[in-house]
């Protein structure tokens, strides 16, 4: 039975190794629960939707 | 200083995830995809990570499989990025790659689109590791001169007036001298020009679709092209542009940019003053002193 919210498809830890915040360059915080890419600097969280970070910040969460 | 914004990148990005969807024209990409892994075969390196940006087609990454240890993709359309083992939707404009971090960077036919091209650039040339390398196609220089001819003399007959129609394209030389302005070594440009005979420009119009590539000037006329100044337009490029057997032609200049990320092993020129040897010397002949002009 699967009982965790494991996304089918993960971010692969190549990727994880090269990304930054398109806008601030800056390092992520990755966050496997939500699935998404945090950006302390921008305030926004980009999402990674079936294994593809989604770096567009038109796309990412505001947070405040 | 702030860029022109040229390009409705808002608007290509919806062409562009339209295109993908059609039977895309792509033997453009594919021409540019087999000459970008030529181009990379002569160069004896290995490259383990590599980004391919915004190629509309996986042309590239197909071609270059084997040769390179892993390609990831970039497209701002996620659509575009199905299949890629590694991908990232990204905009070419603010791309999200750590400084020093990737080997290689390629691009078929996308960089056109680009509104701030020294910064993408620059952004391409931090992101590369010490003697990593960018290796770029885009469509430049006197790409449809035929279309952007017919198209204002059709709109200067019938409507009067003459609007952006066809992009701006970035000429050879100003895109190496771009190359040494964003940092990048041993800066290398050529052209390969392309003609391609069209039934009709109306067929060259449906490819240019397909491509993505209609109209997204941001200021482009909003109101639709009326069917009188098409009309006009199809008459005057068939009257200028056509060969004898009725085809018409439409010149595409692919753009070839490449350069490195500055490393201290590359070729670098000897500061001046420092020869051993005299020119004159070397060339057999005899040496005018400045300030005396040759011939007098």
């Amino acid at each position: 039975m699967n009982i965790t919210d494991r996304p089918a498809v993960s971010i692969d830890p190549k990727l994880l190794e090269i990304l930054v915040c398109p806008l601030t360059k800056s390092t992520l915080e990755y966050d496997a629960g939500k699935q998404e890419l945090i950006s302390r600097g921008a305030k926004l969280a980009y999402p990674i939707r079936d294994g593809i970070p989604i770096m567009l910040p038109e796309e990412a969460r505001r947070l405040d | 200083m702030p860029h022109p914004v040229i390009f409705d990148r808002k608007l290509l990005r919806a062409r562009r995830a339209r295109a993908g969807g059609r039977d895309p024209a792509t033997f453009l990409i594919e021409r540019a995809a087999d000459d970008l892994a030529g181009r990379l075969s002569a160069i004896l390196r290995k490259f383990d990570i590599a980004a391919d940006l915004g190629t509309p087609t996986d042309a590239v990454r197909v071609a270059l499989a084997g040769s390179v240890g892993a390609i990831v993709a970039v497209d701002p359309v996620v659509a575009h990025l199905k299949g890629a083992r590694l991908a990232v939707a990204a905009d070419e404009e603010a791309l999200p790659f750590r400084d020093g971090s990737l080997d290689l960077v390629v691009s078929a036919l996308a960089l056109q689109f680009v509104n701030d091209l020294p910064g993408t650039l620059i952004q391409i040339r931090r992101a590369l590791r010490p003697d990593g390398l960018l290796l770029a196609a885009m469509i430049g220089g006197d790409s449809l001169t035929e279309l952007r001819e017919a198209f204002a003399q059709a709109e200067a007959e019938v409507d009067g007036c003459v609007s952006p129609r066809v992009a701006p394209f970035a000429d050879l030389r100003d895109i190496g001298a771009l190359l040494q302005r964003a940092g990048f070594a041993l800066p290398v440009t050529d052209v390969d020009r392309v003609t391609v005979r069209y039934a009709s420009p109306l067929a060259l119009m449906h490819d240019l679709r397909s491509m993505g590539a209609a109209n997204a000037l941001t200021e482009r006329r909003r109101a639709p092209l009326r069917r009188a100044t098409l009309r006009r337009l199809i008459e005057i490029y068939a009257e200028r542009f056509s060969d004898p057997d009725g085809r018409v032609r439409a010149t595409f200049e692919i753009v070839w940019l490449s350069g490195w990320a500055p490393h201290e092993s590359q070729q670098k020129p000897l500061a001046p003053g420092s020869a051993k040897t005299r020119l004159a010397d070397a060339l057999r002949t005899r040496e005018i002193p400045a300030g005396e002009k040759a011939g007098n």
